[in-house]
């Protein structure tokens, strides 16, 4: 298991690569990369600022990844998560599971990134033409979370 | 007897509180994170608009999330901060 939370880019397939090749019995990687846009509602976006809480937000991602580990079988998984200031079209979080086959790895990837944007201690500050603010939490995305504890 | 905790403050809430951490001593009768609130509350100006209950506020004790029912012990690190909105 790979939690990285950093400022510098990341290279998403050199990431995958060493996810992929560091057992010969993995069959699939499924990956989700997250990147900043030019618009949020409604507003173009400049900059995008995460701040974060270090301490936490490692032992959250980890505890992500464990909780995908009961539910399923796979190899091993990664996230990287940037911090700092942004433009769009930047990256911002890369998931990726390995396991032996793909339906394994596309629930864990997709139950991580439910979690992360719900339970990961992350905060996103967008600069608008009219100024700063930050980002509001979206109900769609407690929803998303939320569907997961009723497959339990 | 009081109880020394650090308290840190997240995102919004370390912009209009216009603090990032404290060292806070807690009385006795604060004994949980919904009565840490109240107490925080009791400061008036922007710590009674950010801790009265009306805004959404998550926190987390020895930096795990927690309900507002959780204890909070003397050496505890509590911090307080919007829903989250990484990814």
């Amino acid at each position: 298991m790979s939690v990285k939370v950093q400022v510098e880019d990341f290279d998403a397939g050199a990431e995958i690569a060493r996810l992929r090749l560091s057992d010969p019995g993995i069959g699939a990687v499924a990956c989700f990369i997250g990147q900043v846009r030019d618009v949020n509602d409604g507003a173009p976006v400049g900059t995008l600022t995460l701040e974060h809480y270090p301490g936490m937000t490692e032992k959250a991602l980890v505890a992500i990844i464990d909780q995908a580990r009961t539910r399923w079988n796979f190899h091993d998984a990664l996230i990287i998560h940037r911090i700092g200031t942004l433009q769009p079209k930047d990256q911002i979080v890369l998931v990726a599971v390995a396991g032996s086959h793909r339906g394994e790895c596309f629930a864990a990837c997709e139950f991580i990134m439910d979690y992360l944007k719900t339970e990961a201690p992350f905060w996103k500050k967008e600069l608008t033409p009219t100024g700063e603010r930050w980002v509001d939490a979206r109900e769609s995305d407690d929803a998303a979370r939320k569907r997961w504890e009723s497959e339990l | 007897m009081s109880r020394p905790v650090r308290i840190l403050y997240f995102a919004r809430l370390r912009e209009t509180l216009g603090a990032s951490a404290e060292e806070a001593a807690l009385p006795d009768e604060v004994m949980d994170i919904a009565g840490l609130m109240w107490w925080l509350a009791a400061r008036g100006g922007v710590w009674q608009e950010e801790f009265d209950g009306c805004r959404q506020i998550r926190a987390a004790v020895n930096q795990e999330l927690v309900q507002n029912a959780a204890f909070v012990n003397a050496g505890d690190e509590v911090a307080f901060f919007p829903p989250v909105t990484g990814g």
